[in-house]
């Protein structure tokens, strides 16, 4: 390192006695500052600090001697069946009298399974317009974690709220599905299953043109 | 009045702080490194908005990449070590103390059961180029079953994860989902990455 030296404008001339030159006790610690930072900068390359992020899911339990009895039925009025398709597309059709309505097609985003999962939600449970305001309420602090969840899970388990069944055929892709189930946190919508698909219904995709 | 002569200052700053700082940064960086265990497929986790953290121990983890293959790894080597006796056993096989050594120190794999041998005699550099097919998951040959079996019977807390490649196909993620609710896991995570756009 290029250093000056200050030497304090000199003419120290007091004269005396001869002392032996001092040294300096000073190390140059800029080299080891270079390592240092060094092994800073590939610690923090190396390091990977975000911790991944899961979804947790539950299966219903799969039992072989399960008869129809034992199954959940689901009312007409509340299931909305939705089917993922190729080409990131999504078909979806509710129950009427015994019989399907019309499949209606529609794709991933704000506008497009989004805006009808809301709408459909909002229509059988109303009381979900209140989780927004709850989530204010929990942000602000007036509400404590425990007393936000279960006023939360109340409204999201409402018997006669909408009820969503996930069926993927073959030909979606997997993003399709984590897509789909993050649409479900989205909308708040607490009760849906994936299910697998049905002949019937591989026709119905058929038919419809997407 | 004669000019006041200002004293020259030395330009040498003093180095003791910044090392103090940089030392401790390193010190912290040192403990908080958990080294990303190196995968054998590279896979790209699609993002959702869930923002629940994985737990950091007692995983199982199916990796699934986009061309339809299951990778499997388990933490904590000494159940490794365990595991590896169990299946072995299921499968009539035996492996030599190297070997298991071995599969210890493994991170995930993909090989079926009878060609495990070779993978683990293998170097690190052969591992690279040696054909990993997935673990078979089918119906007729499901290996992947006995693997999560044995592995929860090896540690009882066991959660699953899956990290599934966005593009893989959904036939071979439900196979994989129907072979852990065969086993009785009804309750597992997906493991994706955050969303950035929205």
């Amino acid at each position: 390192m290029a250093e000056i030296q200050a030497g304090g404008g000199g003419g120290h001339k007091k004269g005396g006695k001869k002392r032996g030159k001092k040294l300096s006790t000073r190390v140059d610690f800029t080299p080891m500052v270079d390592l240092g930072f060094l092994l800073i900068t590939f610690f923090m390359l190396t390091t990977s600090m975000n911790k991944p992020q899961t979804m947790e899911i539950n299966m219903p339990v799969k039992e072989d001697n399960m008869t129809d009895e034992d199954q959940t039925k689901v009312k007409e009025s509340q299931a909305m069946t939705i089917l993922l398709t190729k080409e990131n597309k999504i078909v979806y059709y509710f129950m009427k009298d015994g019989q399907p309505e019309t499949p209606q097609v529609t794709n991933f985003g704000k506008g497009g399974i989004r805006a009808v999962l809301l709408q459909e939600n909002r229509a059988r449970n109303s009381a979900v317009d209140s989780i927004p305001v709850y989530r204010n309420e929990f942000k602000e602090n007036k509400l404590t974690e425990d007393e936000y969840r279960a006023k939360v899970s109340a409204i999201k388990s409402y018997k006669n709220g909408l009820i969503v069944i996930i069926k993927a055929d073959d030909e979606s892709k997997y993003k399709n599905l984590v897509d789909i189930l993050d649409e479900m946190n989205i909308c708040n919508i607490g009760r849906y299953a994936i299910v697998d698909i049905t002949p019937v219904e591989l026709e119905m995709l058929d038919k419809t043109p997407l | 009045m004669g000019k006041v002569k200002l004293p020259r200052k030395s330009t040498s700053v003093d180095m003791t702080a910044m090392t103090d700082i940089a030392f401790l940064l390193l010190t912290f960086f040192m403990l908080a490194t958990k080294f990303k265990p190196d995968e054998p497929v590279l896979v790209t986790t699609p993002s959702s908005i869930s923002e629940i953290k994985l737990p950091e121990t007692d995983i199982l983890q199916l990796t699934i990449d986009k061309d339809g293959r299951v990778f499997f790894s388990m933490d904590n080597q000494e159940k490794r070590v365990e595991l590896l006796d169990k299946v072995a056993k299921k499968y009539n096989m035996t492996f030599t103390p190297a070997q298991k050594q071995e599969f210890s120190l493994l991170s995930a794999f993909g090989v079926p059961v009878k060609n495990l041998p070779q993978y683990l005699d293998a170097d690190a550099e052969q591992r690279k180029t040696f054909p990993q097919p997935g673990i078979p998951c089918d119906s007729l040959n499901n290996e992947l079953a006995d693997w999560v079996l044995q592995a929860r019977f090896t540690n009882k807390n066991l959660r699953v994860a899956i990290k599934g490649d966005g593009d893989a196909n959904y036939p071979i993620v439900k196979r994989v989902i129907a072979t852990l609710q065969e086993k009785k896991v009804n309750r597992f995570n997906l493991i994706t990455s955050l969303e950035t756009a929205e």
